[in-house]
């Protein structure tokens, strides 16, 4: 059982973070960020978020998995086929890769390789269901499997968006199909948070919200613009905006999200974009 | 209909280097509904090519350029037009250039791009709701298709880019799953929703397609 799945289990406050693997074959960078978050339960490694080209996440992970660190592999379904996403799962299952989050991917119209083939052969509640059938044995075509692997998968989920009840119903669809686990979207809106929460919980499955580290009103504004399912409200950007330290403004409005989510959910995903030194004070009490 | 759209004057221009005498082909039926290689099309073409120094040795409309045998006839029936030009150049879809280039070993060049499977909203605005996958779901959808109005093509609902019900890729447009959740709940009926949709067989139809109507 992973440290993920027993924390969660146990009812403690879990804390996750991410690193992005790197534009190269040098993963030194991603290491060393890592290194930084030595204090967190697991690390997602984003898969070519954004649609922009990275190193393979499954590489990442194991890599991270070989210095100590527990990895969350974050696979989307953008970019391989299903074969490619069981092979990559079953790769995953050997090098003892646990905790995975499966996604649909943003669409590659957005990253830097705006030709690409869009591939989207399975969603997301189709891959959960495929890894819930390796995790029993045989694969997509119903072939047994020599050796099945032991995953603890999470799906994510987007509390804000609008219509409330459309996105909610593929929530309960992902909860059928076998997420354990669910990290959210970065999430601002409190409010909606706590009229997310309330559906949410009788379906009983954890839920760590994201939160992102805003630091600037410029960045809240790109974000709004550009990042797909993130909203940040015009007071917080009216905060971030008269700040004397903007930074400091934004670890304070992560804080207070924190202490949303302690009250709410069962842990934050701490997104903090090259400022993980700042962890320590955004989980402050 | 297929939606077609000429390829640009540069485009073209690299294609035809080199070569002086040309027949034009243009399509009665798809690519002169969308205005891509109709008898007017063709006519532009021709005069655009002569004023750039080409000969044009005939041209012909065929009713369906996609029709084979009837391609065939077309072009028997101009036989010394189409053997006195260098090239074919064809203004219809890609299944019309390859009923065209199936003649003979002749130069076929295509002068449009083939866009889609398209519905007219009105002359001159295309929309494509269709991809052809062999596997249709619109009757657990309400009639809107997300395997091509969403723009991931996914089966179980929206994505986390979904805002305000409009597309992540594209935020001009609906989200297909909004569309198909609101005519639902109109209908008083759960469709898609009431069971998590299985992958779907992208086996059914073998590429490429074939169709043989049993006697």
């Amino acid at each position: 059982m992973s440290r993920l799945q027993q924390q969660l289990a146990t009812g403690v406050f879990v804390v996750t973070a991410e690193v992005a693997p790197p534009k190269g074959s040098d993963p030194a960078a991603a290491l060393a960020r890592a290194r930084l978050l030595a204090g967190v339960t697991a690390i997602n490694v984003t898969d070519n978020q954004g649609a922009n080209l990275r190193m393979s996440p499954l590489a990442l992970a194991a890599l991270l998995l070989r210095e100590g660190h527990e990895p969350i592999l974050q696979l989307t379904c953008r970019d391989r086929n299903r074969m490619a996403l069981q092979s990559d799962l079953l790769g995953a299952g050997a090098l003892g890769i646990a905790n995975l989050l499966l996604l649909s991917g943003d669409h590659p119209r957005f990253g830097d390789h705006p030709g690409a083939k869009a591939v989207f052969d399975l969603d997301a509640v189709q891959l959960l269901q495929a890894a819930s059938g390796l995790m029993e044995g045989h694969d997509m075509a119903g072939k047994p499997l020599t050796g099945t692997p032991c995953f603890f998968a999470g799906a994510a989920v987007t509390p804000e968006a609008e219509p409330f009840e459309l996105m909610f119903q593929k929530y309960a669809k992902k909860v059928q199909v076998g997420a354990r686990f669910f990290q959210t979207q970065a999430v601002f809106d409190t409010g909606k948070l706590e009229t997310f929460m309330a559906a949410a919980r009788p379906l009983k499955r954890p839920v760590l919200l994201g939160v992102l580290l805003l630091k600037s009103a410029r960045m809240a504004r790109f974000l709004n613009a550009n990042i797909p399912g993130v909203r940040v409200p015009e007071v917080l950007i009216g905060r971030l905006e008269r700040a004397a330290d903007p930074l400091a403004e934004g670890v304070l409005i992560a804080r207070e999200l924190v202490a949303a989510a302690r009250s709410l959910c069962q842990g934050v995903h701490l997104m903090t974009l090259g400022e993980e030194q700042r962890i320590p004070e955004i989980l402050a009490p | 209909m297929i939606v077609s759209a000429q390829k640009s004057r540069e485009e073209l221009l690299a294609a035809l280097d080199g070569l002086n005498r040309l027949f034009l082909v243009g399509c009665a039926a798809c690519a002169t509904a969308c205005k891509a290689g109709g008898e007017e099309e063709v006519f532009a073409m021709q005069e655009w090519l002569q004023e750039i120094g080409r000969e044009i040795t005939g041209s012909v409309i065929i009713d369906e350029a996609c029709h084979i045998l009837r391609a065939s006839r077309d072009l028997r029936q101009r036989r010394s037009q189409v053997e006195g030009a260098e090239a074919l150049l064809v203004l219809a879809c890609g299944a019309g250039v390859q009923s065209i280039s199936a003649q003979n070993d002749q130069l076929v060049i295509g002068a449009l791009n083939s866009l889609f499977l398209g519905n007219v909203r009105r002359i001159g605005r295309y929309e494509e709701k269709c991809s052809l996958c062999g596997d249709c779901l619109l009757n657990e959808t309400a009639g809107i298709c997300p395997v091509t109005t969403c723009a991931k093509g996914l089966l179980n609902g929206p994505c986390g880019g979904m805002e305000d019900g409009r597309c992540e890729a594209d935020r001009e447009l609906d989200c297909a799953w909004h569309l198909i959740y609101e005519r639902l709940k109109r209908q008083g009926r759960p469709g898609v929703f009431a069971r998590p949709v299985p992958p779907k067989n992208w086996g059914k139809v073998p590429r490429p397609g074939r169709h043989t109507l049993k006697p």
